[in-house]
Order: structure tokens, then C-alpha cells, then sequence
């Protein structure tokens, strides 16, 4: 699996982001979008998410499913996290897990970020942290190839973060792809630059 | 689960849970019909004849009430990108998210309608056919609605913009309805035409609402 794009555009409201823009991610490999405020580094994640339409060159998925776009084989972990406080923390996992299909194996990803404790709770009294790790649960509970990963640290701890390192490392041992946009470094190494904007 | 369910399910339960959704809209339905007639007096006839047409647009108010937060809600905590990357077509979950409102906000209304119709003197023959055309006409509004819904998403206080953009094309659905009502009482035109149209108007609002608000979303969240 590989994802490639070539030269791609993006305008947001009349005014162009970034232009030409190309690269490739084979399956085990990580690429970190990095670049300064406003360069498109969110921008470029929601156009591969199929959030934002692509103004030009064209953007493929190789050897993935033919059936599905590309949209239906990533995760999209954004800079806000889905989780509403009037359900319980199971409950709002339980439900992305249906909606985006699969076998939903909530328990387990409760487990892998450190929230089965909390599996009862309604998430509205979880901290920003807490609903972060809700959020990258979803990664675990349903399998999807390619994650593309908002400021993944974002509010997490010391602790989160490398269990999310742990995570990352896993998705690409098994063949997976993780397009990341961050400022910092996200834990894991060997991962592909791409620098947006003038430096 | 399959998706489809699954998002009709949350909405309903979030509706329920939150106390916004079927518990709200019918105090507030009640609650207009009921200050109804403290502003017109106690004329117990002028009552009866005005009466279908109070219960039509109240349950047109309600109705209104919980879509401003249909899809804001979800935009606001980012949920709304999520339901845009599963494998359900947006048409369809629109479509969801579409009948859990009806659920936990028009049904409850055509449920108390034939009490709140008690309070305002209407006549008991109409009682039934009354709560029939709000039963075949408040789907209508909810997806009629589900279009404004979409417009204003990604404004703050869309809320006075929806009722602005909904309000109008809810008028045929008003007009049909409360003919119906009062053609059962009083003639001299037959219930059924009025009625039939009114059905036409609801179906056509489920078939083209969750087209034009899946449209509405994507150029909105752009």
C-alpha cells in the first residue's frame, strides 16, 4: 500500500495554501508534516481525509481497497475530539466504532490508552487528555490503514505520549501508513520529513 | 450495528439524556398553545376556530427548537468530519440524524396533541384528524428544516438565520395541514385532497431535505 500524491493544490477561501506539492508514503512508513503556522500542514490532513477539495494534481491510494476511497481507510484524528459528554466514555467509543464499521473491540482500546477505569464515566468529566486518548482508541478499536494524525500530542502526558508512540510503532510494523502534523517530535523514529511553506 | 443505526441511536439517546430534545420541545409546545388563550379571551368559539391553526404553529416553534443544535453540535466537537469519513453516504446519515429528531421532537408533539387540542375547545371530531395531519406533516417540517440546519452550521448564532430560511418553505406544509384539520370540522372542502397533499409535501421533503443538506454540509465545511 502507498500513498502518493502528485503535485497537489490547496486554496482555502480564494487563497492558495500550497501548490506542487508531491510525495509518497509506503506502508511501514511514517511521514511528519512540519512547517510554520498557517503553511497547510492541517489542511493537507483534512484533503487527504476528502474534507477539503483538492484544487489540483491528484491524490491515490495504491494497492489499497478499490472499492472504498481513501477517506474509508484513514483516521482522521483532528485538533478537535469527538466525544460527547452526555454519554459514557464505552458508549462513545462503542458508537464511532459502529459508525466507521467493524468489529468494535472497545475494552481492549479502552486498555491500550489508559481509560478502561474510566470505560463508565460520562466523557463530559474527562480532562482535554483524557478525551485526546479517547480519540486515538478509536485508532485501535477499528482497523484503518492509513491515520492521519492533527497534533496527536496535543494535551497528552508524558506517559500518553509514548504509549501513542507505542501505538504509531505497531500500526507501522504491521504495515500501516501515519501522515502526522506537528510541531514537536511525535516519539517515534525514522519517520520522512515534509516541510511546508518557506523556511 | 450497522452505521445507519448506530447514528440514529446516539441522537436519540444525546436528545433524551440532555434534556433538549423530546422533554423540551413538548413544554414548549405546550406552553405556547397554552398562552393562547389568555392573549385572544375566553371566547370559547373564536377558540375552536382558531384552534388547528395554534396547534399547527406551535408544533412548527417546536420543531424549530432542537434543529438549531442538529448539526452545530456536531461541528463544533468535530464530529461532523468523522461522519463524513465513514463508509455511510452523508445522504444517509443526514437522513439519521433526520428521523432521530422526528423521534425525540415531532413525535412527542403529535403525541399531546389531542390534550393540548382539548385546551383550546376544539371540537372532539377533529381531535383525530388533527393528531393524523401532524403525524403525516411534522416529518415534513423536520426535513425541510434539516436543510437550514446544514446552511448555517458553521455560523454562530445560525439559529435566527434558520428559522429565517425555514419558516418560509414551511408555509404549504401549514396551509395543507390546517385545511385538512378544518375541512374535518366544518367542510366544505373534504379532508382527504388536503390531507393527500399534505402526505405529497412530506414525502417530497424526505427525498430531497437529505440531498440538499448533505450538499449544504460539504460546501460548507470546506
Amino acid at each position: 500500500m502507498r500513498l502518493v500524491a502528485e503535485a497537489i493544490a490547496c486554496q482555502r477561501g480564494g487563497r492558495e495554501v500550497f501548490t506542487g506539492l508531491s510525495f509518497a508514503v509506503d506502508k511501514g512508513e511514517a511521514l511528519l508534516v512540519t512547517g510554520r503556522n498557517g503553511t497547510g500542514k492541517s489542511s493537507l490532513l483534512r484533503i487527504i481525509a476528502g474534507l477539503v477539495r483538492l484544487a489540483g494534481g491528484r491524490l491515490s491510494l495504491q494497492g489499497g481497497d478499490a472499492e472504498s476511497n481513501i477517506a474509508e481507510q484513514a483516521h482522521y484524528v483532528g485538533h478537535q475530539d469527538p466525544v460527547k459528554g452526555a454519554l459514557s466514555v464505552a458508549e462513545n467509543l462503542t458508537f464511532w466504532s459502529a459508525y466507521l464499521g467493524g468489529k468494535p473491540d472497545v475494552r481492549t482500546a479502552l486498555k491500550a490508552v489508559g481509560l478502561d477505569a474510566l470505560a463508565d464515566l460520562p466523557a463530559g468529566y474527562l480532562s482535554a487528555g483524557q478525551r485526546r486518548r479517547l480519540s486515538i482508541a478509536r485508532l485501535v478499536a477499528i482497523k484503518r490503514p492509513l491515520w492521519l494524525l492533527d497534533e496527536p500530542t496535543t494535551a497528552l502526558d508524558a506517559q500518553a505520549q509514548k504509549a501513542l508512540a507505542g501505538l504509531m510503532k505497531k500500526h507501522l510494523r504491521s504495515g500501516g501508513l501515519i501522515v502526522a502534523a506537528s510541531h514537536g517530535p511525535i516519539g517515534i523514529s525514522g519517520v520522512k520529513q515534509l516541510r511546508l511553506g518557506r523556511a | 450495528m450497522n452505521p445507519f443505526l448506530a447514528l440514529m441511536l446516539r441522537d436519540m439517546r444525546l436528545a433524551l439524556r440532555t434534556g433538549g430534545g423530546a422533554l423540551m420541545g413538548a413544554l414548549f409546545f405546550l406552553i405556547v398553545v397554552a398562552i393562547v388563550p389568555f392573549a385572544v379571551g375566553p371566547d370559547l368559539a373564536l377558540l375552536a376556530l382558531i384552534g388547528p391553526a395554534i396547534l399547527w404553529l406551535g408544533a412548527l416553534l417546536a420543531s424549530l427548537l432542537a434543529l438549531d443544535r442538529l448539526f452545530t453540535a456536531d461541528y463544533e466537537d468535530g464530529s461532523l468530519d468523522l461522519l463524513m469519513t465513514g463508509t455511510l453516504p452523508l445522504e444517509l446519515a443526514v437522513t439519521a440524524k433526520a428521523l432521530a429528531h422526528w423521534l425525540t421532537t415531532g413525535l412527542p408533539l403529535v403525541i399531546i396533541s389531542p390534550l393540548l387540542a382539548m385546551l383550546l375547545n376544539v371540537e372532539s371530531n377533529a381531535v383525530g384528524p388533527l393528531a393524523l395531519t401532524l403525524l403525516a406533516g411534522t416529518p415534513a417540517l423536520t426535513f425541510i428544516g434539516l436543510i437550514g440546519a446544514a446552511l448555517s452550521v458553521t455560523l454562530r448564532r445560525g439559529g435566527l438565520l434558520l428559522a429565517v430560511l425555514v419558516l418560509p418553505l414551511t408555509v404549504p406544509v401549514l396551509i395543507f395541514g390546517v385545511t385538512a384539520v378544518i375541512s374535518a370540522i366544518t367542510g366544505p372542502v373534504q379532508f382527504s385532497p388536503a390531507f393527500t397533499i399534505l402526505c405529497a409535501l412530506t414525502l417530497a421533503s424526505v427525498v430531497i431535505g437529505p440531498f440538499a443538506a448533505a450538499a449544504a454540509l460539504r460546501h460548507g465545511l470546506e
